[in-house]
């Protein structure tokens, strides 16, 4: 599955490092990286990840699955850009 | 009837989009989410689908992320025809065609141009072409880059102290590898955030093993008998040997290929009004030429209506949503690209984000926290309001800050803040170097308020 996380959005919350650690990881302090691209198998935690950011900063593509939704997921869907 | 010529072109209507990265995806998709049911065609040069760049720099340098795998997800079905590792070679505004460089034309209604920047290459083209001489713009460039770091190189040199090349050296230093960099200016990001915080950005490269040298420039690459890159000369007529060398000079617009096209497109950048239309050389603006992204230059009401480029990701996202409503929509509906400036970067395990346009401001001021911590919110001021903000390890403050500059707060700040020092009372001089000498990695340009994109000079801060 594809991600992106718009970082300017992201206020480091750390929910998705907690939620899902081997796609996300915080480095130092504040800043978060993550894969953009996630294994098959972290589809559950990247969901819960996604659903859980504070401030819906992740966007994932092919997690219908597990919300029910059609089309982009529960991420972003027409966002501000910031 | 325009009324009847917009529901026949939202209805089956052609748009071309060219530039097929960030910029060109988000709005594609933004055209599709608001009605659009024509014909959408995307046209590439690089053979890949959107791909995501901030992560070449950070995670994929890291190991924690493959250069080939930072596709960007897609937000809905685009039911595009793509036209992919296919350059647009010209444009024909009276006929309404973009040329191709395989001798196609593609005729639009509508058009988008989302063609971005490329990394500024090393100005000797034999010493570029030596073998370990690297950029990172792309993905293959990023692929390159981290087969060269895997090596094990002895040292790798990077040639300019802007976020990206500040970025890299920070990746190196925690995969172990030896550096040096190279900065004209006094400090690294000098030219995004001026002297004051580039000296804190200066104290985190030498604490973590970064050999900077600061005031000097590359003057030469020496290769060796097989034409790989050996060491690196500078102007203070020093050597250092070197098997990887990464040019981070900034970057140059992808206009080239409208020479003679009649829009208002340069070196700086494609000109634009608030609307996202394209102005022609004339200065007057169309109505079927949109630009979006890092390409574009646009008048800001907030920073005193000065054409901004921004290279910035947020930017790329939300003017191209702007700029794909306005393609499709009434005027009385349109709307302006107001955004934010908004940008982040993270070296040697500091977050650093800012807001606004830090290179307009010529004071500064730390209204929390301290430099010498490393966690602090700086505040630009220019003709007494507030301008910009940065944070280090301090972002959750700069939304405050982004409505400040929004509504013109006073500068200096005078209320208090949270976590305030008393020796940060009184601002100080931000110290952005000489604004005629553009500096590489600025990020932010402002480009004074002509739509031809004639003058050469620039207008920061002070004129
Ligand atoms: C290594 C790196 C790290 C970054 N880190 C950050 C960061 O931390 N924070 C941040 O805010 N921003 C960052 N950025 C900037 C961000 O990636 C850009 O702002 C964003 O990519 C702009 O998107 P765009 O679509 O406007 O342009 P681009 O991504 O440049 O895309 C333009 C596309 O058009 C194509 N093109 C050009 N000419 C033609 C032609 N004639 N015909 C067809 N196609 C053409 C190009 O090849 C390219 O694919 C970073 C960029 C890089 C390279
Ligand atoms: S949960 Fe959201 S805000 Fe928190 S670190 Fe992850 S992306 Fe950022």
């Amino acid at each position: 599955m594809r991600l992106v996380v718009d970082l300017n959005k992201c206020q480091g919350y750390a929910q998705c490092a907690f939620l899902a650690p081997d796609v996300f990881a915080m480095h130092g302090e504040e800043s978060l990286i993550y894969n953009p691209h996630a294994p098959e198998e972290q589809r559950e935690r990247l969901a819960r990840a996604v659903a859980a950011c504070p401030v819906q900063a992740i966007t994932a593509d092919g997690l219908e699955d597990f919300t029910g939704e059609p089309g982009p997921g529960p991420g972003q869907v027409a966002s501000d850009g910031r | 009837m325009a009324g009847d010529y917009l529901d026949r072109l939202r209805r089956e209507g052609r748009i071309v989009i060219v530039g097929a990265s960030l910029a060109g995806l988000r709005a594609a998709e933004t055209l599709r989410a608001e009605g659009f049911t024509g014909e959408l065609t995307l046209i590439g040069d690089e053979p890949h689908e959107p791909y995501d760049r901030p992560p070449l720099s950070k995670s994929v340098l890291l190991g924690m992320a493959s250069p080939r795998r930072t596709e960007l997800p897609h937000r809905r079905e685009i039911d595009a025809k793509w036209r992919l590792g296919i350059a647009a070679t010209g444009l024909d505004l009276a006929a309404k065609r973009v040329r191709l460089a395989d001798g196609d034309e593609v005729p639009y209604d509508r058009l988008l141009i989302a063609t971005g920047v490329r990394a500024r290459p090393w100005l000797k083209e034999d010493e570029a072409r030596l073998d370990g001489v690297c950029l990172l713009r792309t993905r293959d460039d990023a692929a390159d880059l981290v087969q060269r770091l895997d090596a094990g190189p002895r040292r790798v040199f990077v040639i300019g102290a802007g976020f990206a090349g500040s970025e890299v050296a920070s990746a190196c230093r925690e995969k172990g590898i030896p550096v040096t960099v190279a900065e004209r200016a006094g400090a690294p990001l000098v030219g995004a955030l001026g002297g004051v915080i580039g000296a804190v950005a200066a104290d985190l490269q030498t604490e973590n093993g970064v050999d900077l040298r600061t005031h000097v420039t590359v003057t030469g690459l020496e290769g060796d008998s097989i034409g790989r890159v050996r060491a690196v000369h500078l102007s203070d007529e020093s050597v250092v040997e070197a098997d990887v060398v990464v040019v981070s000079l900034g970057s140059q617009r992808n206009t080239e290929w409208l020479t003679g096209s009649g829009l208002g497109a340069g070196p700086r950048g494609i000109a634009c009004d608030a609307g996202c239309r394209a102005f022609d050389f004339r200065g007057i603006v169309t109505d079927d030429v949109f630009v979006a992204g890092d390409v574009a230059r646009s008048p800001h009401a907030l920073f005193g209506y000065q054409f901004l480029s921004l290279e910035h990701w947020g930017n790329a996202v939300a003017q191209a949503e702007t700029a794909a409503h306005n393609m499709i929509c009434h005027g009385a509906d349109r709307r302006p690209h107001l955004w934010m400036p908004a940008f982040w970067s993270s070296m040697f395990g500091v977050n650093i984000k800012s807001v606004g346009v830090p290179p307009m401001g010529d004071q500064l001021m730390i209204t929390q926290g301290s430099l010498a911590e490393r966690r602090f919110v700086g505040v630009y001021g220019y003709q007494g309001r507030v301008i910009a903000a940065v944070t280090f390890d301090n972002a959750r403050w700069l939304e405050f800050y982004a409505r400040q500059i929004e509504r013109g707060a006073p500068f200096p700040v005078e209320y208090p803040t949270m976590d305030r020092r008393p020796e940060n009372r009184q601002p100080v001089a931000a110290d952005f170097p000489d604004p005629s000498l553009p500096t590489h990695g600025p990020t932010v340009t402002l480009s004074g308020y002509s739509p031809a994109d004639q003058q050469l000079v620039f207008h920061p801060a002070r004129h």
